[in-house]
């Protein structure tokens, strides 16, 4: 009947919506290899784009500084992402909880330039009172993503938790582990996968950030994202393709093997259920 | 002494005996909806007590409680003469066997019986004797090294068993211990359960919501509705001597007249109920005046069914047509149609097999339902 | 500190901290991100606040301090609505505000009517299919937000991709001018908040029941009705979700109309951004934050809370 017509339509609709994805990055790609100073006009196949780019000091700087912001960030994020989480969904209702879910879910909804701005504004009157933080740069960078991807981090804790049953940890109790003990034995290691997601999405956010980075960030302290920028806003520039190329390439590697392994530990426990129902 | 012996395996009849736990008037609210209503509960060493009800009847928030997962809202709950009523569940000589099993994902069978004994602060050597001792008792050693997802239903059933059961506990509590099962399993693993529960002596509590479960277990049932009991007693009992409409047609069925109390005798009752037209006589005496309302409960297999009018027909018999037969293989149910609209049901034993191929009884026949003076109950409420 | 009997306070009240965290560990869980997002989250609004309330000078920091001390110890509070005021003048403002909304609401319908079929597809395709098309969806998620805009500027571009590859098939003889329009605005944000609108319909999607839509068609409904009878009702919370992940980022974005719509389109969150960086009007920024606060972010908590209120309730 329609059926026939219908499922052409979705196969349509998502080969463009990927193709929509995806050809804009494989573009990017293949001008990486152009010959020719003029990104799309096509001047011969040339690896020289990527010499260019890793020349240059600047670039290797900030590729450290962002990955070492993003590090610690993931790792401060995880932690206190978990225990808001943590707090929000196993604690009940305790003082000020509304203030609490409203300011973990915030940073959600806020757009970064007013993130940004208030943080900045804070920092400057932090100094002026405190004297600290003396200079902007690592730290201030740093504080700020903490700030809003803890709040990923909660909501990965939170729908975890919630989906998972709360048996485990009264099982645990009953056996007589006190509250603290539950939570070492018991929860914890079954939030490690959550965990995990969100110290990923964490690192992830914090890399690919612009907007909070440049209001925070002090003399000195560029970086990938702010120098990506500082460069693309007065046009295309083959280097960039080149470290785009570089960048695209890591990532699907990465998933591709993250998949890899969710699919070999899908399957094993496929058997293993196969077996048990054996025996 | 003999009367003891008896006593033995009857504790609640014993006037010395001293139960293991009390319930006092304990209450449970959760917002403005009460869970449990003022209920008192007295539970003796070595039984094995069934909570009936429907869901939401309250079976589940007294178990937890008794577990110390909800605390009461008044109310004390003492355990062995102990008052546990704010003592939290870590620190309770009670374990429980979770309806889910809550078996530890990340742990291996072993670690998962042996938890309990860890957190205790048992030796090493111990833990491990008395974690394999008890995989033993429920056949489960070879599948020691297994995590949970590795296993099928009912080993996950006895893992959670073993457990619960290591630190012998004064009390195992189950919720729904068998729900999870498929039937076939369920039923080999409520004997398994007794005979676990038999050997170690330990007072089971039973949440459940299938009655044939709690008939087949328990010494003593309470029939939970509403978060207050409705009756309590042996399965016998509570089937036999329904102490409430509610109870006699939540276990099992009955078929259920309504009346008023004609005359009362000293060694008899006599019920007339008018839809149907038929007069009860009941032969023993009560304690209920002339005159008042009452209901009369009749089990299925407690009617007889006969093409002939029964000897006295005055009294416990009505005619009727059959208006459908259901054919069990061991029993046949009739529903049989009396007056304009009451049905009436009798489920009566196949006895000997139909000749011809033609029932005893056939559609839109006409019988005489009769009974026993002794099999109608006579419920006021 | 040199005042001994501050000091002696304060070592008192770490010393009842310290006892009271080690009582009570649940304190301790709870008190350190509380206590990070105080700081570093309520703290900033209420200094954004304080000073959208003053005036702007030319200084460091450019703008006049709230409180003032005037000799004698008599404390002078100086509060200024002045730059409400202006927002309120400056029809720049206003036009701003709304062209960002026109502009993130259409994307947002964009997105809801590639997002939703693709959605769809991807429920309804078979497990291993499932999965690559949900990776793929995702995948550019983790690539960088910036290059992902940068590539679009690479396509619209006067001597871009696309107006080549149109020069070189005969279609228009000049390039079409793309980049630096709305059009690019649009294409840049539909591009890259897409996978934002697929993976909430997705999550929703997951959870129907598919016999609902067989129940409908063997009650007698077509397809068309089915479709909005029974699937659109049924999808609205994911839509409704996809569409807030949307529309809310998509209003307050900077680096989208700054690449791709140079100084041609509008957009509030680089009204800010310019105010405070290009202009160093600190106080006006503020204030553009606070009423962007005020007018998007607060009805869209207030919102959320309901919807979470709603599914406890339940």
């Amino acid at each position: 009947m329609n059926n026939g017509r219908k499922s052409r339509f979705l196969f349509t609709a998502t080969c463009f919506g990927i193709a929509f994805l995806y050809v804009p990055m494989i573009l990017l790609i293949f001008y990486s290899f152009n010959k020719s100073r003029i990104v799309p006009v096509w001047g011969g196949f040339s690896t020289k784009w990527y010499g260019v780019l890793f020349e240059s000091e600047e670039v290797w700087e900030a590729i450290a500084l962002s990955l070492k912001i993003a590090t610690v960030n993931a790792s401060f994020a995880m932690i206190l992402g978990t225990l808001a989480g943590l707090a929000l969904v196993r604690f009940g209702r305790f003082k000020g909880r509304t203030l609490f879910s409203g300011m973990i879910s915030a940073p959600l909804v806020m757009p970064e330039v007013i993130t940004g701005l208030s943080l900045l504004l804070l920092f400057i009157t932090l100094k002026e009172f405190v004297g600290w933080p003396d200079q902007r740069g690592f730290t201030t960078i740093t504080i700020a993503h903490i700030t809003f991807s803890m709040a990923y981090v909660a909501v990965i804790i939170q729908s975890r938790l919630t989906g998972m049953a709360q048996d485990l940890e009264e099982a645990a109790q009953d056996l007589g582990a006190k509250p603290l003990r539950v939570l070492i034995d018991i929860t914890l290691p079954l939030l490690a996968p959550g965990m995990l997601a969100g110290w990923l999405l964490a690192f992830t956010l914090s890399l690919d950030d612009l907007i909070i980075a440049s209001f925070v960030t002090g003399p000195g302290a560029v970086t990938l994202p702010i120098l990506i920028y500082s460069r693309i806003r007065l046009g295309l520039r083959p280097d960039i393709n080149a470290l785009a190329t570089i960048i695209i390439l890591v990532v699907a590697i990465g998933v591709l093997v993250a998949a890899w392994v969710m699919f070999r530990q899908q399957k094993q426990r496929e058997l293993e259920l196969s077996m048990s129902e054996e025996a | 002494m003999s009367q003891s012996i008896d006593y033995n395996d009857r504790p609640w009849l014993d006037p010395e005996a001293e139960p293991f736990i009390k319930v006092q008037s304990v209450s449970k609210h959760f917002g403005d909806f009460t869970a449990v209503d003022s209920v008192d509960l007295e539970i003796y060493k070595g039984e094995l007590f069934c909570l009936l009800g429907g869901s939401g009847c309250g079976k589940t928030t007294l178990l937890r409680m008794l577990a110390g997962f909800e605390t009461p809202s008044s109310g004390s709950i003492l355990i062995d003469g102990v008052n546990m009523t704010d003592v939290p569940p870590y620190e309770r000589p009670v374990n429980m066997m979770f309806q889910s099993y809550a078996l530890f994902p990340h742990m291996t069978v072993e670690s998962n019986v042996g938890y309990g004994l860890r957190r205790d602060g048992i030796a090493k050597e111990e833990i491990r004797q008395r974690v394999e001792d008890m995989l033993a008792m429920v056949e489960l050693t070879q599948f020691r090294k297994r995590k949970p997802h590795q296993l099928s239903g009912g080993q996950k059933q006895r893992v959670a068993l073993a457990r619960s059961l290591i630190k012998q506990p004064k009390m195992l509590l189950l919720d729904e211990p068998l729900a999870a099962l498929d039937k076939r399993l369920r039923v080999q693993t409520q004997y398994e359960l007794m005979n676990i529960q038999d050997k170690l002596g330990v007072t089971f509590v039973v949440v459940t919501h299938d009655q044939e479960e709690a008939m087949t277990l328990s010494t003593r049932i309470a029939v939970m509705d509403l978060g207050r009991f409705q009756q309590i007693g042996t399965p016998t009992e509570i089937y036999e001597f329904p102490s409430s409409r509610l109870v006699a047609t939540f276990i099992g069925n009955a078929n259920m007249f309504e009346g008023r109390v004609t005359e009362n005798g000293i060694d008899h009752v006599i019920v007339e109920s008018k839809d149907p037209a038929c007069s009860f006589y009941i032969d023993h005496g009560m304690s209920i005046a002339e005159g008042s309302k009452v209901w009369v409960a009749l089990r299925p297999e407690k009617i007889q069914v006969s093409k002939q009018p029964p000897g006295d027909s005055n009294f416990n018999c009505i005619k009727g047509m059959v208006n459908d037969i259901g054919y069990l293989g061991g029993t046949s149910t009739y529903r049989v149609l009396i007056g304009d609209d009451r049905i009436v049901e009798i489920t009566s034993p196949n006895l000997s097999r139909p000749k011809d191929g033609n029932p005893p009884i056939d559609w839109d026949e006409e019988i005489y339902l009769s009974w026993e003076a002794s099999n109608p109950v006579v419920l006021t409420k | 500190m040199s005042d001994p009997a501050a000091s002696s306070t304060q070592s008192r009240l770490l010393h009842r901290l310290s006892h009271l965290l080690q009582r009570n560990w649940r304190s301790l869980v709870l008190f350190i991100p509380f206590f990070w997002l105080l700081l570093f989250f309520l703290a900033p609004f209420f200094i954004v606040l304080k000073i959208s309330l003053a005036e702007t000078i030319i200084a460091s920091p450019p703008f006049t301090p709230m409180i003032e001390w005037v000799d004698e110890g008599i404390m002078h509070i100086r509060v200024v609505i002045d730059n409400y005021a202006y927002l309120w003048e400056d029809d720049l403002y206003a036009k701003t505000y709304l062209n960002s909304i026109k502009i993130s609401s259409i994307s947002t319908i964009l997105c809801l009517l590639i997002g939703y079929p693709m959605a769809y597809a991807i429920v309804r395709s078979s497990h291993t299919t499932k999965h690559i098309l949900l990776m793929l969806v995702i995948l550019p998620f983790w690539t960088s937000f910036l290059l992902r805009v940068y590539a679009w500027m690479g396509l619209l571009a006067d001597q871009g991709t696309i107006n080549n590859l149109l020069i070189a098939i005969g279609i228009i003889d000049e390039p079409l001018r793309m980049l630096y329009t709305p059009f690019a605005v649009y294409v840049g944000i539909v591009y890259t908040y897409v996978p934002f609108m697929i993976l909430p319909l997705y999550a929703n999607m997951e959870k129907i029941d598919w016999t609902l839509l067989e129940a409908a068609a063997d009650l007698g409904a077509k397809p068309m009705t089915t479709f909005f009878t029974v699937t659109l009702p049924i999808t609205l919370p994911g839509i409704i979700a996809g569409s807030l992940l949307v529309f809310i980022p998509a209003t307050g974005e900077y680096v989208i109309p700054d690449l791709l719509g140079g100084g041609n389109v509008l957009m509030i969150g680089r009204v800010l951004y310019n105010e405070f960086n290009a202009n160093i009007d600190w106080p006006v920024a503020s204030a553009v934050a606070i009423a962007l606060l005020l007018l998007l972010v607060l009805p869209m908590m207030l919102y959320q809370h309901m919807q979470a209120k709603q599914v406890e309730a339940e």
